[in-house]
């Protein structure tokens, strides 16, 4: 069920939206970290 | 109805203007949206090597292009982004955010096609033009529409909300690397090494991606005011954009971003061979492309961090601490090579290159501080030569330094030393500048009546 916040827009919406953004970039910065830990070994 | 007025009604400010009810929270996404696929210029470089074999496939041939005819995709690109955000600042404020968006997905999105039609007919001017000055600007005008519109809607924490977006342009580079060398695999053949199918399938998804930012995008409706508490050297009035040229606040500012971005830019692009240099034997060739990619996470962390602390301890102070901070890191950074301390070195590296993303971040709340919110995308585009100009001076100062010292004589490890010590001078004019920062003289200001007959006039 959509939980409406506080000013009346749908907490789906924004999930998905930032969704939409976080996980790509959440993607990318593991993928970096990962080669970036190559440097202290 | 004529295709004028359906456009305007379609793109216009009018259309976009958040009704009751809306979150202002949905708007840091759509500007993401747009500053993680241009974010993607600072992974370009993914695409060198593979573009100087597109003849010879499994190494280069006489008629391949050369890397260094290659460096100047980027060099044009990031001229015209600075270009485009200044002299489309003003188109770009007054006709709102979702025109600019989508202008900006058009272009970035149409630069990468071009590309891929340079690439297939091995024409190295046509992919100048396609991602150079057609993606370029699509670069400029991507860049300040969401951080003025995300200006708009968190007055209250302007620092914070453009650090978000502007972070997003950091981390455009971690989805776009990995990206372009996954799509580049996939499409590579014995005979082919599939750099214009990736720019069209890059292309085609940025554009997608954009126009998503461009239908989430909203302005704050007339008269919406957030919990803002008034702070000392922020301004409630407005200053015209062509005004704000006129004013010492702007030029100080200008310079402020100039020095600081020189000062990280120079060794950003230096970073991999830099650490190599001063380390012969202990950072290796894997590791420095470690070094690079710890630098850039910093460098979109402190984006969003330093912003953020804007937020609290004001625009003036945070200047302040990078160029202090700074001062004290480029100056120890010899001292760092001299005991071979690659951890100090490191340690070094990481906060000066977040205090470089930070300055970025901070500097739209800094105009906004100073100049009001009505023009400060438009303001924002003309400071962004700023960054043209740190483009040219900060890897000229590290690259024509480092080879006086070694034609010279001078030992590879300690060739960087004079450099760090300029670096850390130029802060100090930095500091000079950010002091002498104070608010805008009144007479500046635009009038009401000035800023209705604008506002009309959108």
């Amino acid at each position: 069920m959509t939980t409406p916040t506080v000013n009346g827009t749908s907490s789906v919406h924004l999930v998905l939206a930032w969704g939409l953004v976080g996980i790509p970039l959440a993607w990318g910065v593991t993928e970096t970290l990962m080669n970036a830990l190559k440097l202290f070994h | 109805m004529s295709s004028t007025t359906a456009s305007a009604e379609l793109f216009g400010r009018g259309r976009i203007i958040a009704r009751p009810g809306f979150s202002r929270w949905m708007v840091p996404p759509a500007a993401l949206c747009v500053h993680l696929c241009i974010g993607q210029a600072y992974a370009f470089s993914v695409f060198n090597l593979p573009m100087t074999r597109l003849l010879g496939i499994t190494q280069s041939i006489p008629d391949d292009w050369k890397l260094t005819d290659l460096g100047w995709i980027f060099s044009i690109a990031i001229v015209f982004l600075g270009l485009s955000a200044a002299v489309c600042g003003r188109w770009v404020e007054e006709g709102g955010p979702r025109r600019a968006m989508f202008t900006a997905g058009l272009c970035w999105g149409g630069g990468f096609l071009i590309s891929a039609l340079g690439v297939y007919m091995h024409n190295l001017w046509v992919i100048y033009f396609g991602y150079g000055v057609i993606g370029g600007i699509g670069l400029g005008i991507g860049y300040i529409s969401p951080v003025s519109t995300l200006i708009k809607w968190f007055p209250d924490r302007p620092g914070m909300a453009t650090g978000m977006a502007i972070m997003g342009f950091g981390g455009g580079a971690f989805i776009a690397s990995p990206l372009s060398v996954w799509l580049m695999r996939l499409f590579s053949t014995p005979t082919h090494v599939g750099v214009a199918e990736t720019f069209i399938v890059m292309g085609a998804v940025y554009f997608c991606f954009m126009m998503v930012g461009a239908a989430l995008v909203r302005l704050p409706a007339p008269g919406y005011v957030p919990p803002a508490q008034p702070k000392k050297l922020i301004t409630t009035n407005n200053v015209f954009v062509y005004q704000a040229l006129k004013t010492p606040q702007f030029w100080l500012i200008w310079w402020v971003l100039c020095l600081n971005v020189t000062a990280g830019i120079g060794v950003l692009g230096q970073a991999s061979a830099m650490s190599q240099e001063m380390f012969p034997g202990r950072i290796t060739a894997v590791a420095a492309a470690g070094f690079v990619g710890l630098m850039s996470l910093f460098n979109m962390g402190g984006r969003f961090f330093w912003a953020s602390v804007s937020d609290y301890i004001g625009r003036k102070s945070t200047y302040f601490v990078f160029f202090v901070l700074g001062f004290i890191l480029y100056a120890t950074v010899p001292y760092a090579g001299a005991t071979g301390s690659v951890s100090l070195f490191v340690l070094c590296f990481c906060v000066i290159i977040s205090m470089y993303g930070g300055g970025f971040s901070t500097v739209p709340a800094y105009l906004r501080d100073m100049f009001g919110t009505r023009y400060v995308g438009a303001i924002h585009g003309m400071l962004l030569t700023a960054w043209s100009a740190a483009g040219i001076f900060g890897p000229v100062l590290v690259n024509y330094i480092r080879q006086y010292n070694v034609d010279n004589g001078i030992p590879r490890a300690q060739a960087y030393n004079i450099t760090m010590y300029l670096m850390a001078a130029l802060l100090v004019v930095g500091f000079l500048c950010n002091l002498f920062i104070t608010a805008v003289n009144e007479r500046h200001h635009m009038v009401p009546d000035e800023s209705d007959a604008m506002g009309m006039a959108d």
